[in-house]
């Protein structure tokens, strides 16, 4: 399918949402309502790690408007039992507890009780007046405290706060490290960031007599929530309906459920509609965010570049419950190099901090910032440029990946060379400027989903999937649909369905919706139009086989003159009369993906009077496999490197001794803002991927994971210092300005408590 | 509960009268009262600019404005940018250069926009993102927004 002629994939037609959205009309979670809605509020935990002596609900009952308070004890208790569809396995009794803590809290901001009154200020007063005692305990708020002896325990199973050991290998590392000529071993560390959508939370959740329940919410996977809601309420799945709302970003943090189970039971006992939404403070303290995170790793190398050798360990934060990204981090770490001997250890670090979540390309960045920032060391070491060191080991078709199986055709030589030929790779720098350049990964995910394509009389189109469209998927699956039948994409209306009407789809996550639900689409494409050959073949009286299909048409066989094709719309108006209506429906489960690799290059000035730094040039490059729709598949190399660049120059999440946030909010959390970025230009590379019918693979995650390496390369490049720990705040900059007398060897880490 | 405050106001061009607490935002009037959800609420500590509106004549985030401060007052919300059928040129430019992802803050950097070309039809880059730096878009890397921003303003200064 590489050298298949495209007549609508690679256009970039409007998307079929977007006048809703540019005109206010588009509905998100907050804006749905129903009549006789109530309002909820959730009274957290102050404490970072407590335990619940008692809960007193009766002066928030007595309160007038409160229709029902919930604590742990309205919601059965949940063993631990996995749910599947999100991006890694979810833990149903930890997302229970999570949502509303039953015995101990984990970490400030834990829910511990809820209520729904007719107004949310009665709603909130009430949660105020609910009277919890604490025992209050020693709280766990980082790694190295974490896994020290003695330290304070989350969880009875999991002694010294370690929830999971992983391990990686492959060769004989001690005899790889034994044929370097240069070995560099640094130890990094990056703080919990978030997700930072601007979307907070939101749901509506109406619990009928009738003992179904049905649920307004912003997720990335409606299927999840249903199957989340009817898991930890204890119901069939077939009792609950999801209705995905628009939603305003996720990128991953989407996808567990806060607070759509906690409405469902306050539905069910006032016996009305529940209205739940979170603030921006609440989002921070008790949403999932992702780990911090600390990672040794020595990399040895010939003098050739040949990179020989690596031994590497990762320590994740998993917040209050297991379930880090420290694996995925283990298994990213190496991914773009043929290294033949390595050991890596991964360590699932439980601490009291909220549990984190999915956050785009979830573990890798953290793994690559210390991956690339050792490999720029190396370059320096032996005086080689740095794209022609990864060059020389690039993983390319054929290797055995670091994580166990071998690649198809990839696309990070392509990648890699691009970036070199591309003039922002050359340009003069400026005065306390710096460049770096690092390479990003990610795996893609498959799973399943499902479409349908109807087909209208007049021969247009509609085509409806389960993912919630976060970033112009539905346009895409238009554009499909126009391909496979060849009407205009105008013609295609996309849908996302709920539950009840879409079948099963998993999450809207993986960057896989245009990868395994396009592929869904296109079979459904597919099926309308062997349906179309089959009505032309009846009305022809031909068999059908010799009947094809070309630029939306029927083709007669040849040499059957008196028949003219048929196109789509004169097909479609005779529907009725060859047989009915014509539906089309796939449905799939892609186990694999395409894997995904970019290299991003930034130019970095650096403000020595203030630590300040700016990001002065920045270009991103991506093997894509196809870009359906360039205009998005650029804004996710786009959004992406922007997330990147925050989480590398400014964004923490920032804890007081007792492991309470400092930073719930905008404005001490810095996300970046369109003054601080310049246009981050695109370089949109295409080596198909031969598991998708037009070689598309997944866009929207590699491109966060290049620039903490990226960034850190050109702040070394700028200032002659290595930073290992992230973010690269001007206070952490402009001390290490200040500290280091002979900056150009040095590799220093300034702790946060240095820098007050 | 205090009693509720009887607050006249124009809202994109019409007559609008609405009960409000002392206590309630501009934004909340909006969302909850009046039933105009395009203008969107993401911290209401007016930081992110996703409930962007433009009160006579000036761009405030409705988070931190008070309900009846809106009395004799006029405010244009994203549902009074396009002309009836006809989108304003900066929805158009939005859509053509794909400058939305998810689109949440999309009502509040239209409406940011606006009240950028209003006082000053023809920005450079730099006017721009120093404008809209009060909008936080997390999807997009601002790129798009950016150059959809500057193609209105072209557009409209064409149309002179």
């Amino acid at each position: 399918m590489t050298n298949r002629e495209f007549e609508y994939v690679g256009t970039r037609p409007v998307r079929h949402d977007g006048v809703d959205k540019v005109t206010g009309r588009a509905a998100y979670g907050a804006d749905v309502s129903l009549p006789g809605l109530l309002h909820g509020a959730v009274l957290r935990s102050p404490h970072a790690h407590a335990r619940i002596v008692s809960i007193d609900t009766s002066a928030a009952e007595a309160l007038p408007g409160v229709q029902a308070v919930v604590t742990a004890r309205d919601i059965p208790p949940n063993s631990a039992k996995v749910l599947l569809g999100g991006e890694a396995a979810l833990d149903l009794g930890d997302m229970s507890d999570c949502m509303l803590a039953r015995d101990k809290v984990l970490y400030n901001g834990h829910a511990v009780a809820a209520v729904a009154a007719t107004s949310l200020d009665i709603a909130r007063e009430a949660a105020n007046r609910i009277e919890v005692v604490y025992d209050v305990l020693p709280p766990v708020t980082g790694i190295d405290q974490a896994i020290a002896p003695g330290a304070p325990q989350l969880h009875q199973s999991f002694a010294n706060n370690v929830a999971n050991r992983m391990e990686f290998k492959r060769g004989d590392v001690e005899r790889g490290f034994g044929e370097a000529d240069v070995v560099i071993e640094r130890e990094f560390r990056t703080p919990m960031v978030h997700q930072g959508y601007i979307e907070p939370h939101a749901c509506v959740a109406r619990y009928g007599q009738d003992g179904r329940l049905t649920v307004w919410c912003t997720t990335q996977g409606p299927f999840v929530v249903r199957d989340a809601c009817a898991g930890i309420l204890g119901v069939d799945a077939a009792k609950v309906k999801v209705i995905p709302t628009e939603i305003g970003g996720g990128f991953g943090g989407k996808i567990v459920v806060y607070l759509e189970p906690l409405a469902a039971v306050l539905s069910r006992k006032a016996n009305r509609p529940v209205k739940m939404v979170m603030s921006r403070d609440e989002v921070f303290r008790a949403s999932g965010p992702t780990s911090g995170s600390k990672v040794r790793l020595k990399v040895g190398a010939k003098r050739d570049g040949t990179l020989v050798a690596a031994r590497a360990s990762l320590w994740y934060e998993a917040g209050a419950y297991r379930g880090s990204p420290a694996g995925a981090g283990a298994m990213c770490l190496l991914a773009p190099y043929r290294i033949p001997n390595f050991v890596i250890e991964a360590y699932d670090v439980v601490v009291n901090k909220p549990k984190v979540a999915a956050y785009r390309a979830p573990g890798s960045p953290m793994a690559l910032f210390a991956t690339e920032s050792v490999v720029d060391e190396i370059a320096r070491e032996l005086g080689m440029d740095p794209i022609e060191l990864r060059l020389r080991n690039a993983s390319v078709e054929g290797d055995r990946a670091p994580y166990g199986p071998v690649y198809g055709p990839i696309g990070l030589k392509q990648v890699l060379e691009a970036a070199r030929s591309h003039p922002h790779w050359k340009a003069p720098l400026g005065a306390n400027q710096g460049r770096g350049v690092a390479c990003g990964f990610w795996f893609n995910a498959g799973m399943q989903s499902s479409a349908t394509v109807t087909l209208n009389l007049d021969g247009s189109a509609a085509v409806l999937t389960g993912n919630p469209d976060i970033g112009g998927t539905r346009v895409a699956q238009a554009q499909m649909v126009a391909e496979e039948l060849g009407i205009p994409v105008e013609r295609v209306r996309p849908s996302v369905a709920d539950t009840d009407t879409a079948g099963h789809t998993d999450v809207t996550g993986g960057s896989r919706v245009c990868y395994a639900t396009g592929m869904a689409v296109i079979q459904a494409a597919g099926d309308v139009r062997d349906q179309l050959r089959a009505r032309a073949a009846q009305i022809w009286k031909v068999d059908i086989a010799s009947v094809r299909w070309k630029a939306g048409r029927a083709i007669p066989p040849s040499g059957n003159g008196s028949h003219q094709p048929l196109t789509v719309a004169e097909l479609a108006a005779q529907m009725p009369h060859t047989g009915g209506p014509i539906v089309g429906r796939a449905s799939l489960n892609a186990p694999m993906a395409g894997p995904g690799f970019g290299a991003h290059i930034c130019d970095l000035e650096v403000d020595r009077e203030t630590g300040r730094s700016t990001v002065v040039r920045y270009t991103a490059i991506q093997d894509v496999g196809k870009a359906v729709h360039p205009s998005f598949v650029e804004g996710q190399m786009q959004g992406g490197a922007a997330q990147g660049i925050g989480w590398a120059l400014n964004e923490e999440y920032i804890f007081d001794a007792g492991g309470v946030m400092e930073n719930p909010g905008f404005l001490d959390y810095r996300m970046p803002v369109a003054s601080d970025l310049p246009m981050i230009d695109t370089v949109i590379v295409e080596v198909a991927n031969p598991l998708h019918p037009y070689g598309v693979r997944g866009v929207g995650e590699v491109p966060i994971v290049p620039p903490l390496g990226a960034v850190a390369n050109a702040m070394r490049d700028a200032t002659g210092i290595r930073f290992t720990e992230l973010p690269l705040s001007p206070p952490r900059v402009l001390s290490a300005l200040l500290h280091t007398e002979s900056p150009n060897q040095s590799a220093i880490r300034i702790p946060q408590s240095a820098m007050s | 509960m205090m009693s509720k405050l009887h607050v006249e106001t124009t809202i994109n061009g019409q007559p609008v009268e609405f009960l409000c607490t002392g206590s309630e935002t501009l934004l909340d009037a909006l969302r909850n009262t009046i039933g105009l959800t395009g203008t969107k609420e993401g911290c209401a500590t007016g930081d992110c600019g996703a409930c962007s509106v433009i009160l006579n004549g000036r761009l405030v985030p409705s988070c931190l404005v008070l309900a009846p401060e809106a009395q004799g007052q006029s405010v244009t919300t994203i549902e009074g940018i396009a002309e009836g059928e006809r989108l304003h040129p900066l929805q158009q430019k939005f859509l053509e250069h794909a400058a939305l992802q998810c689109g949440i803050c999309t009502p509040g950097l239209i409406v940011a926009a606006k009240a950028l070309l209003d006082a000053k039809p023809s920005p450079s880059e730099e006017e721009t993102r120093y404008w809209l730096a009060g909008n936080l878009c997390r999807c997009t890397g601002y790129e798009k927004i950016i150059r959809a921003v500057l193609d209105a303003a072209r557009a409209g200064s064409a149309a002179l």
